[in-house]
């Protein structure tokens, strides 16, 4: 995973509710064996017609937010599903933070494991950063992870809240697994005491 | 652990798992169950092979592949390419790694929400997780079963731990009866349409009251499932004698003594007298009508004796402009009475409503009827297991001379990830949980329902009352 420290760039508004993660990358899009690859099918049926032509009216499809890194929203981004490639085809496309009023849970744990900062603001800052978001290329919009701060076009700063472990993480690109394993000690003596007090619980295999 | 402090459901479960408490509260969760399927697993047993990790606990883990394969002529293999090679990655990566496995022509393979309870695999107490949404599903039995991400999934293989933060906790309570024709399925929608799609969020959902106590375990799977459906990161439903007499004689299931220790256990799990929850919702089951979705969420429900609202009467401009989107995807106009909806395709299955009282529901209404003319009407078991008892008790006989396809199981037309898919402006009357648009196939219309609400839909040839095909 790539860290994240510091990302100055275009943001793409994005004024829905309610973005499912159908909507983000449709199940017909899942049938991939790997991560990558799935940034052209990002917003596939918003993006695209029935022919497979782009539709001009699709932020995505216009000038300087082809090139967004940063993604403004309305509340309870990436429900639905719990598929991965939601953020897989996000970071495919170049996002690498989402800001929205709030995210659904699986979503919002994705997200970090593929070093995509999701940002919670209020809906009345969102909407003062989708103004911003408007002004295209001639307003870059600035996130600063260590400082925990978002930095308007008029150099306004904005403060959010990250929880500690997570935002560690993403600063230093480190991954779960090696983070966790740390603990195997811990896990090994977690499993002789649950083999002793649970006995009854019988392993699987067919 | 010395505890105290009277606690929920959740929490018990919670406590019994957390192997190690980090500075800021992030917890080291182990996982009892770790179910895989064909989609979301590819990665994760990529990163494994990268990294050169093995799976810790083989034993704790189940593979199935359900999501992508055929719901006919399965055994000629896959046709579509894509979907097939997901299926061969799952099978190659199952051995390389020695994970058991349900093959796609054995009788257990099944939705893998369908098949965990039905093989005891899944019980009271446990954690219980898979790259699935749905996962809440389990939580019928009293377990903790919530949805994870691919790269969560490569975490439980390796260390069968997850890190995690405990969740609020909300209670919903039910209480009193439901009317006839009402089931579980129009109990969670109106739970749905009454917090929201975003409701639960950030919480773990305990449904309670006496309308819970009476479901069976498929109804309260049912309640459970749809959890996700109103943002909540998993549904529980605290394990009671419903629960035990389900459990007991599931192949996976302890047995003998040992069955008697575990529901030793299981009967601690009910939540403390004066346990508390952040949020508390109360519903009045008596209240409750069948329920129809009629727009493009969840939270877009009414009963079906409504009629389609006027966008026009929303205050919330942003609002406002959502539902009139939804009234223009779902090709409908305001007032229009949702009875009068004339349906293309009726979907009975998925792991909300593929279990064998599920069929039975479709079954009884559909007995001496006929599908309506012009209606495609497919019911997809959720499980092998489930297609062998509905042939036993000849309710495939009913169903097909009736007009239904009866189908092998798998996902189908939950999601169109198959074949089986909507076309353009098709309208669907479905059982399944998620009326997104494009969700059965792009351009198609779903309408949440019931087992017996969709048959009702099939035979009518429009959304109808089952109420009154009495
Ligand atoms: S039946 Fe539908 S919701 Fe359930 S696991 Fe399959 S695709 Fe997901």
């Amino acid at each position: 995973m790539d860290a994240f420290t510091k990302l100055t760039g275009v943001a793409a508004p994005l004024p829905m509710a309610n973005v499912d993660t159908d909507k983000i990358i449709p199940a017909r899009f899942l049938k991939t064996i790997k991560r990558t690859g799935l940034g052209v099918h990002l917003f596939d049926t918003l993006r695209y017609d029935a022919e497979g032509q782009e539709r001009p009216e699709f932020v995505l499809n216009q000038g300087p937010y082809r090139k967004a890194e940063i993604l403004i929203a309305h509340e309870n981004f990436g429900c639905g599903s719990s598929r991965e490639h939601a953020p897989w085809a996000l970071l495919d496309f170049g996002i690498r933070c989402v800001i929205a009023p709030d995210f659904a849970d699986i979503f919002h744990n994705n997200v970090f494991k593929n070093g995509i900062l999701p940002i919670r603001l209020s809906r009345e800052i969102c909407d003062q950063l989708m103004e911003d978001a408007k002004q295209g290329d001639n307003a870059r919009i600035t996130i600063d992870l260590a400082e925990q701060v978002v930095v308007r076009p008029n150099g306004e700063k904005i403060p959010f809240e990250i929880d500690p472990f997570r935002k560690h993480l993403l600063l230093n690109g480190l991954d779960d697994i090696g983070q966790t394993l740390q603990h195997a000690p811990s896990i090994d003596s977690y499993e002789s005491k649950q083999q002793a007090e649970k006995s009854w619980m019988p392993g699987i295999s067919v | 652990m010395a505890e105290t402090k009277p606690r929920t459901l959740f929490d018990k479960v919670w406590d019994a798992h957390v192997v190690e408490q980090l500075p800021d509260g992030t917890c080291v969760l182990y996982i009892d169950r770790h179910l895989v399927h064909e989609v979301t697993s590819p990665q994760a047993f990529e990163g494994l092979r990268l990294a050169g990790r093995k799976v810790r606990r083989p034993d704790a883990t189940i593979a199935v592949a359900d999501h992508n394969i055929p719901t006919m002529g399965r055994a000629n293999g896959i046709q579509e390419e894509d979907s097939r090679i997901q299926v061969e990655t799952l099978e190659r990566n199952v051995v390389e790694f020695g994970v058991p496995y349900f093959p796609i022509l054995s009788p257990q393979q099944g939705i893998v929400h369908i098949i965990g309870p039905e093989q005891g695999i899944s019980l009271p107490g446990m954690t219980i997780v898979c790259g699935d949404s749905h996962t809440s599903t389990h939580g019928a039995m009293g377990s903790l079963a919530f949805g994870i991400g691919t790269s969560e999934v490569e975490h439980v293989l390796a260390t069968q731990t997850l890190l995690q933060k405990p969740a609020k906790n909300m209670l919903v309570k039910v209480e009193g009866t439901l009317g006839a024709g009402c089931t579980a399925k129009d109990i969670v929608l109106a739970i749905i349409g009454k917090i929201g799609t975003a409701g639960g969020t950030g919480h773990v959902i305990e449904f309670a009251g006496s309308a819970i106590r009476a479901l069976d375990m498929a109804g309260r799977m049912t309640v459970c499932n749809m959890s996700i459906e109103a943002g909540a990161r998993a549904g529980m439903i605290a394990p009671d004698q419903t629960t035990f007499d389900y459990v007991r004689g599931k192949p996976y299931a302890p047995k003998g003594e040992a069955l008697d220790r575990a529901i030793a256990w299981w009967s601690t799990l009910p939540a403390d007298p004066g346990a508390h929850y952040d949020t508390v919702v109360e519903l009045d089951a008596a209240a409750i009508a069948p329920m129809v979705t009629w727009g493009t969420n969840p939270e877009a429900v009414v009963p079906v004796t409504a009629t389609v609202p006027n966008p026009a009467d929303e205050q919330d401009e942003a609002k406002r402009a959502q539902l009139a989107r939804m009234v223009e995807y779902m090709g409908l106009t305001p007032g229009q009475k949702i009875t009068d909806l004339k349906i293309d395709v009726v979907f009975i299955g998925s792991c909300t409503n593929g279990r064998i009282e599920d069929v039975r529901a479709a079954a009884a209404v559909a007995k001496g009827r006929k599908v309506a003319p012009g209606v495609r009407a497919m019911i997809v078991p959720g499980s092998g297991i489930v297609k062998q008892q509905a042939e036993a008790e000849g309710l495939d006989r009913i169903l097909i001379d009736a007009g239904f396809e009866w189908r092998e199981p798998g996902c189908s037309m939950c999601l169109g990830m198959n074949p089986d898919k909507l076309t353009p402006g098709q309208r669907c009357a479905s059982t399944s949980n998620r009326n997104f648009e494009g969700r059965q196939g792009p351009g198609g219309r779903t309408h949440l329902v019931s087992p017996a609400m969709a048959a009702a839909a099939a035979v009518s040839g429009h959304l109808a009352d089952v109420r009154e095909l009495a």
